[in-house]
This record gives structure tokens, C-alpha cells and sequence, in this order.
């Protein structure tokens, strides 16, 4: 519930959504906490979190180096649910965790949607889970998101839109995740192409990481994501006691450039 | 449904294969199985690639009775089927062949592969330079410090060598790097993968295109034995050059087939690469299959004297024979492998690759109480392997 409220409240005031990406248990999972309520304050609309995995094969370095030191924190999905139960004490914020299949797995599937659902997560994207493979058989209060690709054909686009829950989640440019110097030119196309399939809002992510970009992609989405930047800078500071405040001052601007820029398509 | 049938239109042996890989992959690789579909049954290919295997790789490879090694054991007659005899060492150019084959029709005239021990990695450069493509190969860096002739090789042969550093810097990772390469680059870029793993198509296509090393060893066999063997046995890293020899014998029920993994410094000591060991069922790298993975479904680290076979999952259509109880599976130490890589040396003037002296070991095990006649796959030359063998001997 928390995600449609939030897109319909956004849509009524003309509003794009700004959606942060961390890495859970980076550097540790009470920072993660720490760093999801900043994040809140900055007037983030959404929280992604990501469960660290040993072989995250369609993210870059970046957050390849963040699942690492979560790994190495001793972070587990059982711990990442019970993180979000630790910010749920306090936040509505919506949260969507963004995992590989392997670790959900291994927690048992209908287990997993039963006990995140009830710890407060509302949505879960599965990277290496696309709709062919999902027999759809465990029903869950999450929201399934769906992501589609700049080589997603038309015909494909509709089948996963009809599968595609909370918001639809279009990965803006070829390649992993990571930071990148321009957006993609073919964007606003593919973006027109989905809106013809789904009433769904549309989120663009993968590489975006300065308020001119989050800009750009704001004019024709309806939900800007940043992840590596922010994992970026994260890295940075670990576990020094000005983690929040520095990761803030960078996200901040990104909201603001989100929040301003002219609503079009 | 019939096992050799297998697997069904999107990819599954029964509960294992698929594609679990991310959604910008997805059309990459529905265009390539049905390119495939379409080279299959299109004459012109078969022919150039029967062609190309015979004159440029040096097929039929011969199978040959090891005489020395059947007296020194005393038990069964022991045959290898000699894919180390072929053009670049190891079975693993008959795939290569076929996907390069397909590159070309699909207009991709950039290759990228990862590699292990490096075999697969000198069969893409090699069948890169052929016809003239761009080649990168990635290559984990623990593997390339014990493999460094075959680095040396690709890059002789005009290929790029990517060095990986991640996690445990063997096959996996290199595997991980070519995917992201691969999303990254994928409509001017082809990945040959080199074992029967990854997402649909690649288990089918990858044994399809060795299903030439079991073809050859029944119409051998029984040309020369006028019967057909009692046991089959090669090693299983991925599983490529054993699924190619067995799958023609799968519906031959009274050929015994036994794949062996490798048992690294032992099975307790857990530090091994025997996913039938201690491995359960998972999803890694676009398949689902058994795997090593600990509780909370990270994958574990592997070890294995043979970077061929240091590898977390086995492909999926291994894991299924296995359900069907069509196939064995064993493993082999380290030190086993290694006795049975000098024993051949010794006794039959030949030296094979660390991963394929895995299946000669067994069949030093099984040999002496059995009977009738054993075909082991010898996959590889150990020219490779000789100055790591040259250390750990001593």
C-alpha cells in the first residue's frame, strides 16, 4: 500500500519520485537503519534496498565492493528483514529490497514473501528472476517489481508489464549498474513505449549520479533511482560517525534537481 | 518425456536449467536459441562445421586401446577417447567451432569468453583469429598464475586477456565478468561460453556441439569391438566434454556412465568442488542446478588442483541425470588426480590434463574389479599443467 500511496500522492502534486539505493549491512546493518531515516529526512519517496550477494553479476563494482563488506559485516537475509523491522519502528518510508534469487532461495521462497511482507517490505524486484521464470504460485502482500531493458522488444515489454506490480522499473542504459556521464538517448522512446503497455509509474535507474542527469530523467519518468553514486560514497566513509551527514549533503541536491524539474511526458 | 529429449523449449531438464539471468540478457539469448534452432536444422552449417572440425581441428579423433594401463590394473580394457589429440589440446574447440559459427550469422564479430584452466579460453582466441573477430577473454587471476602458458597462448593467438581480481579470482568471477561485459556490449558481442552452464540455450547448445565426442567413441567401439562398453567415465568441472560423450549412449541402458568431480584435498575437509558432495540446489550464473552454497545461499569457495573443475555449480542437465539415477557421479582428490597424471605419463606415453587425470583416477579405482571394457574421456593434454605438476611432485 505504502508505494501506491505514495506514486498517487506524488502524481497529484505533479511531483517526481526520488528513489534511493543502498546496499543492506553496508557497512553495517545499524548504519543501514541510520542511513535509511537520513534518507527519509532528505525527502527521499522510496528506499531499494539491496541483500548482498556473493555473485551480484548485474552490478558493477561499486556494489559488487558494498555486498562484499556486507558479507563481511556478517549480514544475512534473516538480518536485512530484521532491519527493516528496526526502521519500520519509526518510518513509513516505502521499502522495495532488490535481490538476487540465490539468497531467497536458500531462505525458502514462500518463507521469504510471508516474513518480509510482515516485517514491513513492500515491494521486491529479483534481478536474475525475469517473469519466464516466475510461475507466480507464492502470493505475497509485496509488490512484484518488474524490470525491462533497452533491448526489451515491444511484445516482451507487454508481457512483463502485465506481470508488474507497484511500479515498473526500466533499466536505462545497457550494462551493470554504475555511474555514468550521460543518459541514454534512446530513454524517453523506450520510456513512451511502456507507458502504451501499463497505467504503472515508470522508475528509471542504472547510472544515474548528478542533478543534471536525475533532472534529465525526471522529465519523462515518474521515479528517478541513484544507487552507486550513493553506494559510492558510502564506501567512502564506512563507518566514520559523519556517514549520514555526508551521504545526505549528496543526496539532497539530487532530490532537490528531482523535485524541480518540469513534469512533461 | 524422453531424458534425451531434454530440455523443453525454455530450457529446463526437469527442475533444473532455465534462465534466471537479468531482463537485458533476456533478448540476447531468446535471438540466439532461435538462431540456433534455425543452424541446426540448416544444411550448409552442419556442413561447414563438420568441415571445419575435421580439416582445422582434426576429427575423428582416434579412440585407442591404453594396453599398458589395462595390464598394470588387471581387471577391464580400458579405452581413452583422445580429444587431447585435437587442435588446441581439449574437446573444447568442437564448441567453439560451432559458436563462432553462429557469431558469424548473427552478425557479431566481437567474441568475449571466460576461461578456467585456460583450454577454452586458447579454443575462442584460436577460432577468433580463424575468422578474423575481436576477442576478449576473461580470466580469473589465481588461474592465470597457474596457467600462464595458456595465457601466454591466447595472447599469442591476438586475444585480450581481462585479469579478474574479485572474490576468489577463478572461474566463477571470470564467468560474473564476462556477463557483465556481455550486458554491457551485447548487441555487437557474442559470449562463448565454454561449458554446458549458464542460462537456455547454452547447456543444449554446448552439448550438442560435443555430442560428436560420444557419436564417434559408439560408431569406434563398436567398429572395433562389434559391442558396446560397459562403463563410460569422464570428469565434470561445468560438464561439457562429459555430457558430449555420454548423451549419445543415454538411451543405451546397459552403458554405465560415471561422471567424477573433483574431490579437491577432501570431502570433509571442505575444501573440494563436488557439488554432488555437500552441494545443494540453487541458482548461479542464469541456471538452476546443484551447487556450493552455505546456509544463508552465498556461494562458497571451491578448490581443486585442476582450475577446470574449481567451479561452484555443475550444469543443470548433470543434475538431472543424477535425479534420474542415468548417471553416476564420483569424485577424485587432488592427490588422486596427481598419481593418475604420472601413472598415465608412465605407462601409456601420455599426459593428460589435470581436470581429465580426475577420470583416470577412477578408473584406476573401478578398473581392477571390473570387467569388460571402460572408456574414459581424455579431454585434455597436460602440457598446461606440467610445470604445476613438476612442483607438487617434487
Amino acid at each position: 500500500m505504502r508505494i501506491d500511496e505514495t506514486f498517487a500522492r506524488l502524481r497529484a502534486r505533479g511531483e517526481t519520485a526520488f528513489i534511493a539505493y543502498i546496499g543492506a549491512g553496508d557497512p553495517n546493518l545499524a548504519a543501514t537503519k541510520a542511513l535509511a531515516l537520513a534518507l527519509e529526512r532528505c525527502g527521499v519517496d522510496l528506499l531499494e534496498l539491496g541483500i548482498p550477494f556473493s555473485d551480484p553479476l548485474a552490478d558493477g563494482i561499486v556494489n559488487q565492493m558494498a555486498a562484499q563488506r556486507a558479507l563481511h559485516a556478517g549480514t544475512t537475509t534473516r538480518g536485512v528483514l530484521d532491519c527493516v523491522r528496526a526502521i519500520r519502528e519509526t518510518s513509513e518510508l516505502p521499502i522495495v529490497l532488490y535481490s538476487y534469487l540465490n539468497p531467497l532461495h536458500s531462505f525458502g521462497l514462500a518463507k521469504f514473501y510471508a516474513e518480509a511482507g510482515s516485517a514491513g517490505v513492500d515491494g521486491l524486484l529479483i534481478l536474475d528472476l525475469p517473469p519466464d521464470e516466475d510461475d507466480g504460485a507464492v502470493v505475497s502482500t509485496m509488490k512484484r517489481i518488474r524490470l525491462i531493458a533497452p533491448t526489451t522488444p515491444p511484445e516482451r515489454i507487454a508481457r512483463i508489464t502485465a506481470r508488474a506490480e507497484g511500479f515498473v522499473y526500466y533499466v536505462s542504459r545497457e550494462g551493470v549498474t554504475g555511474e555514468q556521464t550521460t543518459v541514454a538517448a534512446s530513454l524517453e522512446g523506450q520510456v513512451n513505449e511502456i507507458r502504451k503497455t501499463t497505467s504503472l509509474p515508470i522508475a528509471v535507474g542504472f547510472g544515474i549520479s548528478t542533478p543534471e542527469q536525475a533532472a534529465e530523467v525526471a522529465r519523462c519518468a515518474d521515479a528517478v533511482v541513484v544507487g552507486s553514486a550513493i553506494v559510492k560514497r558510502i564506501a567512502k566513509h564506512g563507518l566514520d560517525p559523519t556517514l549520514c551527514e555526508d551521504v545526505s549533503a549528496f543526496v539532497r541536491p539530487l532530490v532537490e534537481a528531482v523535485k524541480t524539474a518540469p513534469r512533461p511526458c | 518425456m524422453l531424458t534425451a529429449a531434454l530440455p523443453d523449449e525454455h530450457g529446463h531438464f526437469g527442475p533444473y536449467g532455465g534462465m534466471f539471468v537479468p531482463e537485458t540478457l533476456m533478448t540476447a539469448l531468446n535471438e540466439l536459441s532461435a538462431e540456433y534452432a534455425k543452424a541446426k536444422q540448416d544444411p550448409a552449417f552442419q556442413r561447414e562445421l563438420a568441415g571445419l572440425l575435421a580439416d582445422f581441428a582434426g576429427r575423428p579423433t582416434p579412440l585407442y586401446f591404453a594396453e599398458r594401463l589395462t595390464e598394470h590394473l588387471g581387471g577391464a580394457r580400458i579405452f581413452l577417447k583422445r580429444e587431447d589429440l585435437l587442435h588446441t589440446g581439449a574437446h573444447k574447440i568442437n564448441n567453439a567451432l560451432g559458436q563462432i559459427l553462429l557469431a558469424r550469422r548473427m552478425g557479431k564479430r566481437r567474441i568475449i569468453a571466460e576461461t578456467g584452466a585456460g583450454q577454452h579460453g586458447v579454443a575462442t582466441a584460436t577460432v577468433a583469429a580463424r575468422f578474423g573477430f575481436e576477442c576478449v577473454i576473461y580470466m580469473g587471476q589465481v588461474d592465470m598464475e597457474r596457467q600462464a602458458l595458456n595465457v601466454t597462448r591466447m595472447r599469442l593467438l591476438g586475444a585480450e586477456v581481462v585479469p579478474v581480481t574479485a572474490g576468489q579470482a577463478t572461474l566463477k568471477e571470470a564467468i560474473n565478468e564476462a556477463m557483465r561485459d556481455w550486458v554491457t556490449n551485447v548487441r555487437s558481442t557474442h559470449y562463448i561460453l565454454g561449458s554446458a552452464l549458464g542460462s537456455h540455450p547454452y547447456p543444449m547448445m554446448v552439448r550438442d556441439f560435443h555430442r560428436v565426442i560420444g557419436e564417434e567413441t559408439r560408431r569406434q567401439i563398436l567398429e572395433r569391438e562389434k559391442r558396446l562398453p560397459d562403463v563410460l567415465v569422464a570428469c565434470v568441472g561445468g560438464g561439457s566434454n562429459a555430457i558430449g560423450l555420454f548423451h549419445p549412449f543415454l538411451a543405451d541402458k546397459d552403458v554405465r556412465m560415471i561422471g567424477v568431480e573433483a574431490g579437491g584435498e577432501g570431502i570433509e575437509a571442505g575444501k573440494h568442488a563436488a557439488r554432488f558432495q555437500g552441494g545443494k540446489l540453487g541458482v548461479l550464473q542464469g541456471t538452476r542446478t546443484y551447487l556450493l552454497a552455505d546456509d544463508d545461499g552465498q556461494i562458497q569457495l571451491t578448490h581443486s588442483i585442476s582450475a577446470g573443475l574449481d567451479y561452484a555449480a555443475i550444469g543443470p542437465e548433470h543434475s538431472y541425470l543424477r535425479d534420474e539415477g542415468r548417471v553416476e557421479y564420483e569424485y577424485a582428490t587432488d592427490a588422486e588426480a596427481l598419481a593418475a597424471f604420472q601413472a598415465l605419463a608412465r605407462l601409456e606415453g601420455i599426459i593428460p590434463a589435470l581436470e581429465s587425470a580426475h577420470a583416470i583416477a577412477h578408473v584406476m579405482k573401478i578398473a581392477p574389479r571390473t570387467s569388460g571394457i571402460i572408456i574414459a574421456n581424455l579431454s585434455g593434454r597436460g602440457d598446461k599443467d606440467v610445470q604445476q605438476a613438476a612442483q607438487l611432485c617434487g
